[in-house]
C-alpha cells in the first residue's frame, strides 16, 4: 500500500539546521509561522521583521524577504514597512526583552494604531542570547544571571503579561497566548497563528501572538524538566488562551 | 506500514519525540553519536503496537527534522 | 516654469520633500521644528503621502528606517534630544545602507538647553553621531531657497549612496521667511533592486548590519569607507567669495554665514580684502578647497554658534602654517556684523600670524 507523506518542513523554510539550543522552541515558532505562510500562499509578499536576540538569525531560515530591527523598534520598523508597501503581509518577530522591556513603547503605540501587521512574541522568561538575564517575564522566584537570589517582586516587580496588556486596546484585533510545550498545544498555536495572518490578510488590524517557549540552557533544565517548568510554573504565571478575536473588516 | 524519517544528522537529542510519542517508538540511540555530537532519535517500530502516523513527534520537534508516511486513508 | 513664493524655512523644506518625491513622514513634536509635520500633516494626504505622528523619535527613525527598506524616499525631522534619540536608528541605517533624510532643525543643548538658534550639533551630525564607523552626507542651508533646493539635493545624496542624509539647519533658517524659486530638477526616482517588497519573481533578499563571520564586518567597514571617500571626491559643495591678495578668510556655514558674509562685505567697504568660504555640505568636508584658498593667506578666522565645532576641522584642512581663531556664540546669540568686523580688523593688525584663540563675542 502506498505511503503519503502527511507531515514535512513547510516551503517557506529553508533546508538548514537552526543554531538553537536543544529543546529550545524558536524552531516550532519558525515552523509554524512558515507553515501559516505556505497555507495562505503569501510567501512571495510577505516579509519578516525579527528583533534582536536568538530571534535575529530568522533571516537565514524564512525563505523570505527579511529586514533587521534594533532592539525592540521591530514595531517601527514594520510601520513603515506598512505604509509604503500595504498589500504586503508584514511580521515582526520579538523576544520577551525586546518586545516587553526595551521595545515596551513601540510594540503598545504600533496596537494602538491599529497598524494592520502582525506580532510573533516568544516568552521564555529569559534574555537568551546575551546569556540568561532576567527578562520582564521571568517568573517571580526565577533565578537568572542578574537575579541570582530569584526575582524578588519588591525590588524586581512582577511578570509583564503582554497579551493581557495588549488585548483591550482598540486597535487591536486578535491577542492570543500559546504554548509549544505539548504536540496538543503546537495544533492550538498553529491556529493562532493562522488566525492573525488571516486577519492581517482582510486588513482586520493588528494581531498578536505570544507563544510560551523554553529555554533549556539559560534555565539549567533538561528539555524533559523545560517541559514540567512551563505546565507547572509558565501556565499558571501566563495563562493561555484567545483574548481577542474582533472580526476584520 | 506507517512510519517516520528522522534527520538524525541533525538532532540534537532533546527527547522531545521520545517524550510524546504514544506508542513508545522513538528512542534515543545510545550507540551513536552524529555530526553535532549528540545521541540522536531513532524511530524502532514495534509490530505489537505500530506506528499510527499520528505525527506528534513531528508536531513537537522543535528543529522540524521528522517527516511522517501513513497510508493512505486520507489525511486528518 | 519656476514659481516665485515666500515661504518660511520649514516650509520650504517641507516642499522640497515633496518636490523630491517624499511621500512618507515619520515625526514627533519638539521646537524649533513643529513646523514641518504641522504642514506636512496637512500637504502629504493631498499628494497621497502618509503622515505618521510616531510616539517618540526613537519610533520615528525606525519607521523610516522600515519605509526606506520597503524602497520608499522618507523623511524625518526633529532637533537636538529628538535627534540624539535617533542615533541608534541611524547607525542601523547607516551600516544597513539604507537611504533616508534626516532634518535636525538645531536647537542649543546641551540637555534640554534651549529652543533659540545654535551650532552645536554639527560635531554629532559630521561624525556619524552614533555607535561605529560612518558618517551621514550632512548639508548645511543658509536660505530659504537652499532649504528647498539642498533637501531635493539630499534625497537625491542619500539614494545615490544608499545612506542617510541630513538636513542640518536651525531655528533662524527654520522660522524665517524669504522669496525663493519653486524650480524642481525632473523627478526621476532611481530603481532600487534591493528593497523588500517581497520575494516575488526573484530570490529572498535582506537588509541588515549584522556580520559575524571572521572578516565579514571589517570588509562591509572598508566597503562603507570607500562610499564615503568617494562623497569626499565627488560631492563637495562650498560656496566661496575671494579677492586678491587676502588678509584675512571668513569660514562659516549655515545661518551664521550670512551674518559673516555682510561683515565680508562691510570690511570690503573700509578696504580690507576678506575672502568668504562657506561649507554647503559639512560632511563632506570641504577639505581640498580650503586647504588651497588658505594656501593664499596666512589668517583664518572661523565664526560658529558654539564653542568651534566646525574650527577643528578648518584646523585640520589649512595650508601647513596658515592659522585659525575662532569668533564663537555658544548660548543662542547671534554674532552680529559689527562684532565680526571688530574681530577682522583686530586679526588685520596682529601683523603676521595669530594665536589660535577663541574670541568671545
Amino acid at each position: 500500500m502506498a505511503l503519503t507523506k502527511v507531515f514535512t518542513r513547510p516551503d517557506s523554510l529553508r533546508d538548514l539546521d537552526f543554531h538553537f539550543c536543544p529543546g529550545c522552541h524558536h524552531g516550532t515558532a519558525h515552523r509554524l509561522i512558515c507553515e501559516a505562510i505556505d497555507y495562505h500562499g503569501i510567501k512571495k509578499k510577505t516579509i519578516g521583521i525579527p528583533g534582536v536576540g536568538c530571534g535575529v538569525f530568522l533571516y537565514n531560515y524564512f525563505d523570505l524577504d527579511v529586514c533587521e530591527a534594533p532592539h525592540g523598534r521591530a514595531p517601527a520598523v514594520a510601520t513603515g514597512f506598512k505604509r509604503v508597501l500595504p498589500q504586503n503581509i508584514i511580521f515582526t518577530y520579538q523576544g520577551d526583552g525586546d518586545l516587553g522591556s526595551i521595545g515596551m513603547s513601540e510594540i503598545i503605540h504600533t496596537a494602538n494604531r491599529g497598524e494592520n501587521i502582525t506580532v510573533f512574541f516568544i516568552n521564555n522568561s529569559v534574555y537568551g542570547m546575551t546569556g540568561g538575564q532576567m527578562a520582564p517575564t521571568t517568573l517571580p522566584g526565577q533565578k537568572t544571571t542578574t537575579t541570582p537570589y530569584g526575582r524578588d517582586f519588591r525590588t524586581e516587580g512582577y511578570p509583564i503579561r503582554m497579551t493581557e496588556m495588549l488585548a483591550p486596546l482598540e486597535g487591536v484585533a486578535f491577542a492570543a497566548r500559546v504554548s509549544l510545550h505539548t504536540p496538543s498545544q503546537v495544533k492550538k498555536a498553529r491556529k493562532a497563528v493562522l488566525r492573525a495572518l488571516d486577519i492581517q490578510l482582510k486588513n482586520g488590524g493588528f494581531s498578536f501572538v505570544e507563544f510560551l517557549c523554553a529555554c533549556p540552557t539559560n534555565w539549567g533544565l533538561s528539555p524533559r524538566q523545560c517541559i514540567e517548568k512551563i505546565d507547572k510554573e509558565m501556565l499558571q504565571a501566563f495563562p493561555l488562551g484567545t483574548y481577542k478575536d474582533r472580526q476584520g473588516s | 506500514m506507517n512510519r517516520i524519517e528522522i534527520r538524525d544528522e541533525s538532532c540534537k537529542g532533546c527527547q522531545y519525540c521520545v517524550i510524546f510519542c504514544p506508542r513508545e517508538l522513538v528512542q534515543i540511540d545510545k550507540g551513536r553519536i552524529n555530526a553535532l555530537g549528540y545521541n540522536p532519535a531513532r524511530f524502532v517500530d514495534n509490530p505489537d503496537r505500530p506506528c499510527r502516523g499520528c505525527a506528534l513527534c513531528a508536531e513537537i520537534c522543535p528543529d522540524a527534522l521528522i517527516e511522517v508516511y501513513r497510508k493512505e486513508k486520507g489525511r486528518s | 516654469m519656476s514659481e516665485r513664493k515666500i515661504l518660511r524655512g520649514c516650509v520650504a523644506l517641507a516642499e522640497g520633500a515633496i518636490a523630491a518625491g517624499c511621500r512618507f513622514y515619520f515625526g514627533y513634536p519638539i521646537t524649533p521644528q513643529n513646523d514641518i509635520p504641522e504642514y506636512l500633516s496637512a500637504r502629504l494626504p493631498q499628494v497621497e503621502g502618509v503622515f505618521i505622528q510616531a510616539e517618540s523619535e526613537i519610533a520615528s527613525i525606525n519607521m523610516l528606517l522600515g519605509a526606506a527598506a520597503a524602497g520608499a524616499r522618507a523623511m524625518t525631522s526633529s532637533s537636538g534630544p529628538g535627534i540624539s534619540l535617533m542615533q541608534e536608528g541611524l547607525s542601523y541605517m547607516a551600516g544597513s545602507e539604507l537611504p533616508g533624510l534626516v532634518v535636525n532643525i538645531t536647537r542649543i543643548g546641551p540637555g534640554l538647553g534651549g529652543i533659540a538658534a545654535s551650532q552645536g550639533d554639527y560635531r554629532q551630525a559630521t561624525r556619524g553621531g552614533g555607535h561605529g564607523d560612518y558618517h551621514l552626507i550632512v548639508l548645511a542651508p543658509n536660505s530659504v531657497q537652499e532649504m528647498y533646493d539642498l533637501t531635493i539635493k539630499a534625497f537625491y545624496l542619500a539614494d545615490k549612496y544608499r545612506n542617510p542624509a541630513m538636513i542640518l539647519s536651525d531655528a533662524i533658517l527654520g522660522q524665517m521667511k524669504e522669496p525663493l524659486s519653486l524650480d524642481p530638477p525632473p523627478l526621476v526616482l532611481p530603481e532600487k533592486p534591493w528593497a523588500l517588497t517581497g520575494a516575488r519573481g526573484r530570490k529572498a533578499q535582506l537588509i541588515k548590519s549584522l556580520y559575524l563571520a571572521d572578516g565579514e564586518m571589517e570588509q562591509h567597514n572598508w566597503h562603507l569607507h570607500e562610499k564615503y571617500r568617494r562623497l569626499e571626491r565627488e560631492e563637495v559643495l562650498v560656496e566661496t567669495d575671494l579677492e586678491e591678495k587676502m588678509e584675512v578668510l571668513l569660514v562659516a556655514f549655515g545661518s551664521c554665514s550670512r551674518m559673516v558674509h555682510s561683515a565680508v562685505e562691510l570690511a570690503r567697504s573700509r578696504g580690507i580684502r576678506v575672502g568668504f568660504l562657506r561649507p554647503v555640505t559639512v560632511y563632506p568636508f570641504p577639505r581640498q578647497a580650503l586647504r588651497e584658498v588658505s594656501r593664499e593667506v596666512g589668517k583664518v578666522l572661523v565664526v560658529e554658534m558654539n564653542t568651534g565645532q566646525m574650527w577643528d576641522d578648518v584646523r585640520l584642512s589649512l595650508y601647513p602654517g596658515c592659522r585659525a581663531g575662532l569668533l564663537a556664540r555658544p548660548g543662542g546669540g547671534i554674532p552680529a556684523p559689527g562684532q565680526i568686523l571688530a574681530e577682522i580688523e583686530n586679526l588685520v593688525k596682529a601683523g603676521d600670524g595669530i594665536d589660535e584663540s577663541v574670541y568671545q563675542a
